[in-house]
C-alpha cells in the first residue's frame, strides 16, 4: 500500500469510532492505543520509583516515571521497542532519568538488531531545570540513534502530543528514519516564545496561534516533506502509520544522506524566499494555499498527496 | 586564543582553512596524524539552515573522498539562529542532518574532534561538537544550554537564586566546568603548549570501535549521578526480554 493509500485508508471514521484524541491522551493511554493489546511491558516502571535527583533542589514535583515510559510491546503481532514522553510531566522535558531510559532502549535495539523502535514525542526540549544533563542526554539519544539504524534498525516517530516536538526533541525527530504527525503535533527547534524573546515580537508572534500552527503544524511538516505521513488525531491513524512506516524505514548510509543533503538544499532553493507557510503552499501549487489550515483531514490528505509525495530515501 | 593563533598551533606546517560568512572550511596537516579535515564556526555566528547546509555538504564531501581523513571542527557559535524563516523551512531538520553526517563520518572512519574555543549552544551544540566522538575544549570557551537571565524567565527564579543553586550542582548551569563534570568535554587542552600534539595524542588514543561512555564520565566526575546506571538497566532488561 503506498503512503497515499494509507493516508487515504485511515480516515476520521475511525477518530469517531474510537474516539480517542491522541493529542488528549496521556502517553501511557497512547501505548494502551497504539500497541497490541495487553502486549506492554515496561522496564523500570513507575513502581520503582526512579525520579529526577535534580528537581528537589528547585523544590518541585517529581514522577516516579519521570515523564518517559520505555518498554517491548507488539504491533500487529510484531514486537517492538517503545518509548513515550508524558507531555504533562515537565512539559515531556528531557532530564538526567528521562533522558537515558531513551539511550538505554536505542542502545539495546542496536545490539538486538532485530527490534524495531517507536518513539511518541511529547516535548518542549531540555528540562532548564537540569539543563547540561538532558543536553547531553539529547546528543547520546542521537549517537545511539544513528548506531541502531546502522545496524539496520527502523526507528520511527510519532507526533502529536500537547507538547509537541521542540528544541533538542525536534532534532532527535529529524533522526529518526521516519516521521507521522498530526495537524496539532507541532516540530521546531526554537519555540514561538524563544523566537520572541530572542528577536521580538516582530520576528514571531508567539500569541498569534495561526502563525504558530502554520509555521510549526502537522500540515506545512508534511507538506514540506518534513514527516512522512499525515496522521488525523486518532489513535487508528497513528496506529497504522507506525506500522505502515516500519516497513518504509531507509536505510542509514551515505547514499541516504546524500539524498537528504539534495532534498534540503532544494527546499532552500525552491522557498528560502518565502515570508509565510502560505507562500510555501502557493509554491507548491496549492491553488487556494489560505485555506488549508481550516481544511478537514480527508481533504487535507487528498491534496497533499497531489502537491508533494512523501519520500522515503531520503533522512 | 584567537582562532589565528589556534590555526597555528595546530598546523605548524601551514593550513588552507578559511574563514566565510562565519563558517571555516579546508584543510590542515597534523605532524603525526597528516592532512585533516577542517569544518567549523567562527565569531559567535548563528547556525541556521543554510549554515548547517553547507556545513553538512563539506562533511560528506569528506566521507565521498574515500580514506580515514579526520575531521577537526572548530566551534566559536551562537546558538541555532532563532528565526521565523529557519523554523519555516525546518530547521531541526537541518541541524539533525549536520548531526548524522557527522556520526556517519566517525562509522565510516573518521575520527571526529571538536576543540570548542568559544560559545556554543542549544541546537548549534548538539548538531556539531556534540555530535563528534571527543569533544576538547580550551580554557575560556564557554559552551552553555541557555543563558541565565533565559533560563531566569522560564524556571521564574531570580539570577541570584539560579547562581546560589549553581553553587551545589554543575547539572544546570552554563560553563565549561560544569559542563565537562557532566561528562560533555572529554579534555581542555594546555594553550601553553602545541595543539598538534595535543589533538594528535587524542586522534592515536582514539579506539577504532567507538563506545559512547560520556554518560560514564559524568558519573566518574559526578556531575550525572544517575546516567549510566538507567541507561545500562533499560539496556539489560531489553536484550534479556529477546
Amino acid at each position: 500500500m503506498s503512503a497515499v493509500a494509507l493516508e487515504q485508508a485511515s480516515g476520521g471514521d475511525d477518530a469517531t469510532h474510537s474516539g480517542s484524541s491522541w493529542y488528549e491522551a496521556s502517553a501511557r493511554q497512547r501505548l494502551d492505543g497504539l500497541l497490541d493489546a495487553d502486549s506492554f511491558a515496561e522496564f523500570i516502571g513507575p513502581e520503582q520509583r526512579v525520579t529526577s535527583p535534580h528537581l528537589p533542589l528547585f523544590n518541585l514535583p517529581e514522577q516516579f516515571d519521570d515523564g518517559m515510559i520505555v518498554g517491548r510491546g507488539r504491533l500487529d503481532g510484531r514486537p517492538v521497542l517503545v518509548a513515550a514522553q508524558e507531555g504533562r510531566f515537565m512539559g515531556g522535558a528531557f532530564g538526567e532519568v528521562h533522558g537515558a531510559k531513551l539511550t538505554g532502549l536505542l542502545r539495546a535495539a542496536r545490539d538486538i538488531g532485530s527490534m524495531p523502535v517507536l518513539i511518541l514525542f511529547d516535548t518542549g526540549g531540555v528540562r532548564l531545570q537540569e539543563a547540561n544533563a538532558g543536553e547531553l542526554a539529547i546528543a547520546e539519544i542521537i549517537r545511539a540513534l544513528l548506531e541502531a539504524r546502522a545496524a539496520g534498525v527502523p526507528v520511527v516517530g510519532l507526533i502529536g502530543g500537547r507538547a509537541g516536538c521542540f528544541g533538542g526533541g525536534g532534532l532527535i525527530a529529524g533522526c529518526c528514519s521516519a516521521l507521522a504527525v498530526s495537524e496539532q503535533g507541532r516540530i521546531s527547534v526554537s519555540g514561538p516564545e524563544v523566537i520572541e524573546t530572542n528577536r521580538g515580537v516582530e520576528e514571531f508572534d508567539s500569541k498569534d496561534r495561526a502563525l504558530v500552527w502554520r509555521t510549526m503544524g502537522g500540515k506545512h511538516r508534511r507538506l514540506i516533506g518534513g514527516a512522512e505521513v499525515y496522521a488525523d488525531d486518532s489513535m487508528a491513524s497513528f496506529r497504522d502509520a507506525a506500522g505502515f512506516l516500519l516497513k518504509h524505514a531507509p536505510a542509514f548510509g551515505a547514499a541516504t544522506l546524500e539524498a537528504e543533503q539534495s532534498r534540503l538544499e532544494q527546499r532552500i532553493e525552491r522557498f528560502g524566499a518565502c515570508k509565510d507557510a502560505v507562500d510555501v503552499w502557493r509554491i507548491l501549487g496549492a491553488a487556494e494555499p489560505q485555506t488549508i489550515p481550516e481544511l478537514p483531514d480527508q481533504e487535507f490528505l487528498a491534496l497533499a498527496a497531489q502537491l508533494q509525495e512523501p519520500r522515503h530515501d531520503a533522512r | 586564543m584567537t582562532l589565528a593563533e589556534i590555526l597555528v598551533s595546530l598546523f605548524p606546517d601551514g593550513h588552507q582553512v578559511v574563514l566565510e560568512h562565519g563558517l571555516l572550511s579546508g584543510r590542515g596537516t597534523l605532524p603525526k596524524a597528516g592532512p585533516v579535515a577542517v569544518i567549523g564556526v567562527d565569531g559567535r555566528a548563528p547556525v541556521g539552515v543554510d549554515e548547517a547546509a553547507r556545513l553538512a555538504r563539506q562533511v560528506l564531501d569528506v566521507v565521498k573522498g574515500g580514506g580515514k581523513t579526520p575531521i577537526l571542527v572548530l566551534i566559536d557559535s551562537d546558538s541555532q539562529r532563532m528565526s521565523k524563516r529557519d523554523e519555516l523551512l525546518g530547521l531541526n531538520e537541518f541541524l539533525a542532518h549536520l548531526a548524522k553526517c557527522l556520526i556517519l563520518a566517525d562509522t565510516q572512519g573518521h575520527p571526529t574532534i571538536a576543540l570548542l574555543y568559544g560559545h556554543t549552544a542549544a541546537g548549534a551544540f548538539i548538531a556539531t561538537a556534540l555530535a563528534t566522538r571527543t569533544l576538547l575544549a580550551l580554557p575560556g570557551a564557554d559552551p552553555a544550554v541557555m543563558d541565565l537571565p533565559s533560563m531566569s524567565r522560564v524556571t521564574k527564579l531570580s539570577i541570584e537564586v539560579l547562581q546560589e543553586k549553581a553553587k551545589s550542582t554543575p547539572v544546570f548551569a552554563p560553563g565549561l566546568d560544569n559542563l565537562a563534570q557532566t561528562g560533555a568535554v572529554a579534555a581542555v587542552l594546555d594553550p601553553q603548549q602545541s595543539l598538534a600534539a595535543q589533538v594528535d595524542a587524542v586522534l592515536q588514543s582514539q579506539p577504532a570501535k567507538h563506545v559512547d561512555s560520556r554518560d560514564q564520565l559524568g558519573k566518574e566526575r559526578r556531575g550525572r549521578p544517575l546516567a549510566a546506571d538507567i541507561a545500562g538497566r533499560v539496556h539489560g532488561l531489553a536484550c534479556a526480554a529477546v
